[in-house]
């Protein structure tokens, strides 16, 4: 290997490992200007933005048509012009194609990972240590019917240390290793994200949301984020904690796609398209989650893009189908397993029993409400007191809390997408699980699917009240959970909550409908001897009433679960129950779960779902008020640069207005305070003659100067000469609407074409805290 | 990332013939109890007639006992979940070595290089306890001398001034992800 070669190796292994090429340099420029002598860089490109604040997406709209229509321009010159503005239309398509194949070969891994080590806290397979309890039995003659995962090849912790599988000492021990195991997971996992990756825990998608209306969290989609938080997620779900990774692997699938687009000048410089390939993205991210392609667009549509034109509608689409079809090849289980929870009944359902759909609907909705409340003054309590310092202890806690009780009770000792798909599915007389310890009837000659309603036997006794236990273990859990510094989810915990509430709801309509079938509400319906309940769809209507009611998703909803399960007959009582919970869950607040975490943590995400009724006015909002100091404004021609390092120094403004001059206020443009800077820093070192008192001017032409005066510096490409303006007497409902449909980050006042004042998102985002009475200094960011 | 993309490719293909089965479960009938049973066959031979084996009823009743047999033809493929079971334990165990690595061998290491000179800390490090504590002035050090090998400590240390800024948002000030 010569110099240059193993240069570029260098260079190859540092961006892969540890480069972020993102990562300019963190930290507010002028305080740290010792900083980046340190890191010795050469300058960033004017057009980047800072960590922590928003990015101008007209701006980024006029670059993204002017690089376009020089492409095109070009194309016409030569071959080679031509064929590279081909790959410049197609880099588009090949990159979602990338981000489909990583984020399907990632989801596959994870389940894999997660089948494994979630067994291996109960025992380990002596054949070949890779194989989960199921696996590990598959190939075993031994397995009966009572006991379908009995075989001599997986044995128990306590089989395999001291050659006991029943009894007391037996049990204790297995207890005490389940506990140690999910310990050991989440105290690696904490640790993981501590040392490596701290953005990697939390669920993601505020984050995500945030960043997709244009905010920048600079590493929050970086490599060491994405190899964290997989390998992370991993760990968490494995250590029975009440927590999903549908969210997780949302921030997963942006992670990449934010790499591939990093690998593409199209989108890496530009940060209003790499936005659209971010929210395709993420509907790859809920398509290998749920194994529900087009529920992910919606998903992607509804609850995380920010602006969704219809070109990003295609991406999405293209992007979700390929990452359906990769988890699709690599999966193991050949044809099967490919709906996650597949319900192999079609019973109709009756229209008496939408009464019972909207009771869980209503369920849905206020345990929505008492999530949402509990969850939100927990982390404010994380965030504000003492409780927050001992992230790695709260972790620990908490876990040995969730594998202590949910040991004994079979319902949650087992993980939680198996007792949903357990909660789901219909008794046939296939079934030995307790749940379908039903009184059958011995002459009975039905064939196996169309079993009538039977008396529930005492193992469907014990099943309800175990299910009762559960169902209030895990409400209470699972506001602990949400939010502590590992990958968590919400999805799971909240379908697991309504598919136990749904089931017990459903069981007691069954046997309800058994012992009284001479009622009113029955008769009708319910024949002596029909099939005419079935629990488990009551567990579909349950689960998809709680996650509209944390989330308050509609359509997406509706598409997830009956993608999810097969089932489409069922789409009306799931529209219903999602209808009832969102209605439920809205009178009492406004905000789903991810807007109530955007407040929480200040973000500066203008929602859209937001109206603004108002009837204040721009001079209402805009600064400096009255008594304050007057705006900082650069003129056209008349500061010096020592004038103008002064004015950076002093304020920490983001940008200045540029005007004629002090006495005629009239507006000529807009100046960013970074690109100030690195304009000026750029002319002291490489332009002759320019010197503290050089006259700084924006004009085309430079002003009549005395002689022997020093060089002049003209900034006037970094000034932006279209800023947007409104006048003073404009509604603020129009105001907020131009913020929210054009995304500016400011826009200037005017009276008459002289300048008056300037309101920034910042400001419009206190002021609408300030008229909803919330506090409006938890707008932290710019 | 490639190297998991090619394997599970070309793996998922191989079929090993112990990775087929038909799994028939019959539920109770009669006096009889419930019973699985797997045979190896091929998916169009995958029904009762040719899986449950020996009958357990006589001739007239075995129409009747099929009827209520569910019998399902599965496959899976156990080389995938062997590699992948491995490639995920190996990366879990390089992390954990380097996790160990950067929290307490580095300083030892760095403590005894540098001897008895005292580490510059600045205000903001003083107490800090928390890994990459020393990367300011293994930067001053380092950058002197410009050879490959010191481009990747160079890197390595600016990750680190990236990821102990991320802490410090994350875990101290609570400022994200709260």
């Amino acid at each position: 290997l010569d110099n240059t070669a193993l240069h570029e190796f260098t260079d190859i292994l540092v961006f892969l490992l540890h480069a972020d090429p993102n990562m300019v340099n963190a930290g507010d420029m002028n305080g740290s200007g010792n900083l980046m002598d340190f890191l010795d860089e050469p300058f960033p490109d004017v057009g980047t933005y800072e960590d922590f604040h928003t990015i101008d997406w007209l701006r980024e709209k006029s670059r993204d048509t002017d690089r376009h229509r020089k492409i095109t321009s070009k194309s016409k010159e030569s071959i080679w012009e031509f064929i590279k503005s081909l790959l410049d239309a197609w880099s588009g398509w090949v990159v979602m194609l990338l981000i489909g194949l990583l984020a399907g070969t990632l989801a596959g891994v994870i389940d894999l990972a997660v089948d494994w080590m979630t067994d291996l806290k109960e025992g380990v397979c002596l054949s070949a240590f890779w194989y989960s309890h199921e696996q590990c039995c598959w190939t075993s003659n031994e397995t009966t019917f009572d006991d379908r995962d009995k075989c001599p090849q997986w044995q128990k912790w306590s089989e395999l240390l001291v050659s006991q599988s029943e009894g007391a000492s037996a049990y204790i021990l297995n207890y005490f290793l389940y506990i140690m195991w999910a310990l050991c997971f989440a105290f690696l996992a904490v640790s993981l994200v501590r040392v490596f990756a701290p953005y990697a825990c939390g669920s993601g998608i505020p984050e995500i949301k945030t960043i997709l209306s244009g905010f920048i969290i600079r590493g929050y989609l970086g490599k060491w984020t994405l190899l964290i938080k997989t390998v992370t997620l991993v760990l968490v779900v494995s250590s029975g904690l009440s927590l999903g990774k549908e969210g997780p692997l949302v921030h997963v699938a942006c992670c990449c796609g934010n790499f591939f687009s990093s690998l593409f000048s199209k989108y890496s410089k530009n940060e209003g398209k790499r936005r659209e390939v971010l929210s395709a993205a993420a509907a790859a991210g809920v398509s290998v989650a749920f194994g529900a392609p087009i529920g992910g667009v919606l998903f992607s549509l509804e609850e995380v893009s920010y602006y969704f034109p219809l070109k990003t509608l295609w991406r999405s689409f293209f992007a979700a189908l390929v990452a359906a079809f990769t988890l699709r090849s690599i999966n193991p289980f050949g044809n099967s397993r490919l709906v996650l929870f597949y319900v192999e009944y079609h019973t109709p359902w009756y229209m008496a029993e939408l009464f019972p759909f909207i009771l869980l609907g209503v369920f849905g909705g206020l345990w929505g409400t008492l999530f949402i409340r509990c969850n939100i003054a927990w982390c404010r309590r994380r965030k504000t007191t003492r409780l927050g310092k001992y992230p790695v202890l709260e972790v620990i806690v908490i876990t040995a809390i969730t594998a202590i009780i949910a040991y004994p009770n079979p319902y949650t000792r087992r993980s939680t997408s198996e007792l949903i798909s357990e909660l789901f599915n219909d008794c046939g007389a296939l079934e030995s699980s307790q749940l379908c310890d039903y009184i059958n009837d011995p002459n009975m000659t039905r064939p196996v699917d169309d079993i009538p309603d039977r008396p529930a036997g005492p193992g469907v006794y014990t099943a309800m009240w175990q299910l009762a236990l559960a169902l209030v273990f895990k409400i209470v859990i699972t506001i602990f959970t949400f939010g502590m510094k590992i990958p968590s989810g919400l999805f799971i915990p909240s379908m697991a909550v309504g598919a136990m509430a749904g089931r017990m709801v459903g069981i007691g309509v069954e046997q309800l409908a058994y012992h009284h079938h001479d009622w009113i509400i029955f008769r009708n319906w319910c024949r002596p001897g029909a099939d005419c309940v079935t629990p488990g769809l009551y567990a579909m209507v349950g689960a998809a009433a709680c996650l509209g009611g944390v989330t308050r998703m509609t359509v997406s909803l509706v598409v997830i679960m009956f993608e999810l399960t097969g089932g489409l007959e069922y789409i009306v009582p799931l529209m219903a129950a999602a209808v009832t919970s969102k209605w439920v869950a809205d009178a009492f607040g406004k905000e789903g779960i991810y807007e109530a975490h955007i407040h929480l943590n200040g973000y500066p995400f203008l929602d859209v779902k937001d109206e603004f009724t108002h009837r204040t006015l721009a001079t209402d909002v805009m600064r400096p008020r009255r008594g304050e100091a007057p705006l900082s404004v650069l003129t056209q021609d008349s500061m010096t640069v020592e004038d103008v390092e002064t004015l950076i120094k002093e304020t920490d403004y983001n940008g200045f207005p540029v005007v004629v001059s002090k006495d005629s206020e009239r507006l000529i443009g807009f100046a960013q305070r970074r690109e100030l800077i690195l304009a000026i820093k750029n002319a002291r070192q490489r332009q002759d003659g320019v010197v503290s008192n050089s006259i700084v001017y924006f004009t085309e032409d430079p002003p009549e100067l005395p002689p022997n005066s020093p060089h002049p510096l003209k900034l006037r490409r970094i000034l932006n000469l279209s800023p947007f303006t409104v006048t003073d007497h404009t509604p603020m409902e129009t105001v907020v609407d131009i913020f929210r449909k054009l995304g500016l980050r400011q826009c200037l006042v005017t009276r008459s074409g002289r300048l008056l004042g300037i309101i920034t998102k910042k400001d419009v985002l206190r002021h609408m805290a300030q008229m909803a009475n919330q506090d409006p200094e938890s707008i932290m960011f710019n | 990332l490639s190297l998991i993309l090619s394997s599970s490719l070309c793996l998922c293909y191989a079929v090993n013939s112990e990775d087929v089965r038909c799994k028939c479960i019959c539920p109770p009938y009669k006096d009889h109890s419930g019973q699985i049973y797997n045979k190896n066959v091929s998916q169009k031979d995958c029904d009762c007639l040719h899986v449950v084996e020996p009958m357990p009823v006589p001739g007239p009743d075995v129409e009747a006992y099929c009827l209520r047999c569910e019998c399902k033809y599965e496959e899976r493929s156990s080389v995938t979940i062997k590699v992948t079971i491995i490639i995920y334990l190996s990366i879990l165990g390089l992390l954990l070595l380097y996790m160990v690595y950067l929290t307490l061998v580095e300083p030892i290491l760095k403590r005894r290089l540098f001897g008895h000179s005292q580490l510059i800390q600045s205000d903001e490090d003083i107490g800090d306890h928390q890994p990459f504590a020393n990367a300011h002035d293994v930067l001053a050090r380092s950058r002197s001398r410009a050879n490959v090998l010191n481009k990747v400590e160079y890197a390595q240390q600016r990750w680190k001034l990236q990821v102990q800024e991320q802490r410090k948002s994350v875990f101290d000030r609570h400022v994200v992800l709260s």
